[in-house]
């Protein structure tokens, strides 16, 4: 499916405008007009909240009423209050799991539909992307039954006899939390790796055979290095919004699988504290951007270095 | 084994596709085979094939409400964000403009933030400037959550598409809005359909916004989300849910038949200009 593969657009630098009635009838001028509509509604209501969340982050509130004096009380809760910082961490630690997981055992799938899908490469991405499009609170709950005391899981094991009681440990833990986001990423993770793994030329790995290099070192000197773009986004892809997850933790992930969006919520529902939600959801962002930065440079230094 | 261009193709890969798609599908063939079961419960073996559960739905005012909101949330932000989609995405696609980079950017930049962020940051604005939380403000927040996945399938569609064209209809005399009637509107319907439907089974799906967002008018996730705390409702809410995933197969088959028979259409075309 195409979904993502348009994400990337190209721009090219524009000519400077030579005076303005040229300009307005200029490129540049259509341009912008026929964006502007989209431009405008993006900037309303994504750009311009984003910035009072941000504004939020640096007030007080005092019961329903808020005092606009700058503060960086919220950020010492937030970063400093150990039950915050477990929480943050926690939905780090997960969300970077999921990643590696989730990229790690696509990768052989989007290598195998770009290499082997033959004619079918469309009918296997449809086929992959498929269960991604279906509910996703059904498919949290499915794994609720799949891995719950009386559930399939259990049954199943306990029906061909290698356990004699049920496990208790399936559910309720940061591992449910992370198969079940591994689950619903999977496809998002498949796509780029796959569009990057059709550009790769294929005459290049031709050559490294032929130069005498086996399998595994053609594909760790050629085809992953050159696949890696496609790694990278689909690393981002799944790392920055598991990061948030709301539904998985609450559904499969127990006490030991909360993540920090329950606590996000909870500052914006009864008993409110705004402010201090705005400095969870700031952090949060800041701090999954500058992971994010730091995977896509430590990615790109040990390719370096493998070469 | 040696695949074409002397790449290898292991015995183990095939069986490792096998085990993905198991992996894949499991969880979601789950959910029909259960809603035609006969007992409260989800375990094996099975209790028996009933079509109860489904009957009850019908009965059901609280969820024919939410389908109700559901489907006038759906239609509305498939409209919206694919209108907004094409001026961006013919803006994109057909002109040179400074800020282009930036504007893109903006516009995806929900596929790059986590979820609760955006829904949190809406609810802020809207409170903050009064505005009652209903199907409106759920419509709003899910237009920008859909906007990058239609813009994805506009784009593609769009950039297929041979200028010469529209050149070649505006020197023979046809006015702009005749040329784009007669001569674009053809080539890029089928991504504008496309766009339709990936819009409207996001919007089906999504749940985060129209948690924070829906107030006292719940769309089917909300409502679903609300029933999941009895075990006695899990039936009928897996019934509901095979409803929902059937529509959502139909839609996207629909959707990928008909970007598929435009390509193959553009590559004809593309052939036949050399």
């Amino acid at each position: 499916m195409a979904v993502l593969s348009g994400a990337g657009v190209e721009h090219r630098p524009a000519e400077p405008p030579k005076s303005r009635t040229r300009w307005i009838a200029s490129e540049e001028a259509s341009g912008l007009a026929l964006i502007s509509p989209t431009l405008l509604y993006a900037l309303a209501l994504l750009f311009l909240p984003v910035l009072i969340v941000i504004a939020y982050s640096f007030w007080t509130q005092d019961y329903l009423t808020i005092d606009r004096t700058f503060t960086l009380e919220n950020y010492r809760t937030a970063l400093g209050e150990p039950i915050y910082q477990d929480l943050l961490v926690r939905s780090l630690v997960i969300s970077l799991v999921v990643s590696v997981v989730t990229v790690t055992v696509s990768y052989p799938i989007a290598w195998f539909i770009s290499f082997h899908g033959g004619v079918h490469k469309n009918l296997w991405l449809f086929l992959i992307t498929v269960p991604c499009w279906t509910s996703y609170l059904l498919r949290v709950m499915s794994w609720k039954v799949i891995l719950g005391y009386g559930g399939v899981m259990n049954t199943g094991l306990l029906s061909i006899g290698l356990i004699d009681k049920p496990l208790t440990t399936l559910l309720y833990n940061s591992n449910a939390v992370v198969i079940t986001l591994v689950h619903s990423w999977a496809a998002f993770a498949i796509l780029p790796i796959y569009v990057s793994l059709e550009k790769v030329d294929r005459s290049l790995i031709e050559a490294a055979h032929d130069l005498g290099d086996n399998k595994v070192m053609s594909f760790l000197r050629v085809t992953l290095p050159l696949s890696l773009p496609g790694v990278i986004s689909a690393f981002l892809i799944v790392m920055i919004p598991t990061v948030g997850d709301y539904v998985t933790p609450k559904l499969v992930g127990g006490k030991d699988g909360v993540m920090i969006a329950t606590a996000i919520q909870a500052q914006f529902g009864k008993g409110a504290n705004w402010p201090l939600g705005a400095a969870l959801s700031v952090t949060t962002m800041v701090v999954v951007s500058a992971m994010a930065g730091l995977v896509v440079l430590a990615l790109k230094l040990t390719m370096r270095l493998a070469k | 084994m040696s695949g074409r261009h002397g790449i290898p193709k292991s015995r183990w890969l095939p069986a490792y596709v096998g085990l993905y798609l198991l992996f894949l599908y499991f969880p979601i063939l789950l959910l029909p085979i259960f809603s035609f079961n006969n007992a409260s419960t989800t375990t094996f073996p099975l209790a028996g094939f009933t079509t109860k559960w489904y009957v009850t739905l019908w009965g059901n005012s609280a969820m024919l409400e939410a389908a109700r909101n559901s489907m006038i949330v759906g239609v509305s932000v498939a409209l919206m964000s694919t209108i907004l989609g094409i001026c961006a995405a013919r803006a994109l696609t057909r002109y040179r403009f400074r800020g282009k980079g930036p504007a893109t950017g903006l516009i995806m930049a929900p596929l790059f933030l986590p979820e609760i962020i955006v829904a949190v940051s809406l609810l802020m604005i809207l409170l903050q400037l009064g505005i009652e939380l209903s199907l409106v403000t759920v419509i709003l927040g899910q237009v920008v959550f859909c906007l990058p996945y239609a813009m994805s399938v506009l784009i593609s569609g769009f950039d297929g598409f041979d200028r010469s064209l529209e050149e070649a209809s505006l020197d023979l005399g046809e006015t702009a809005i005749g040329t784009f009637r007669r001569v674009t509107l053809p080539v890029v319907a089928p991504a504008i359909v496309s766009s339709l439907l990936v819009s409207f089974t996001v919007s089906l799906d999504e749940f985060i916004l129209a948690f924070f967002l829906s107030g006292t008018e719940p769309t089917l996730p909300v409502y679903i989300w609300g029933q999941l705390r009895f075990a006695a409702k899990l039936p009928g809410v897996l019934a509901l849910g095979s409803l929902m995933l059937l529509i959502s197969i139909l839609l996207l088959t629909l959707s990928e038949i008909i970007r598929r028979r435009a390509e193959y259409r553009l590559r004809a075309q593309g052939a036949q200009h050399g």
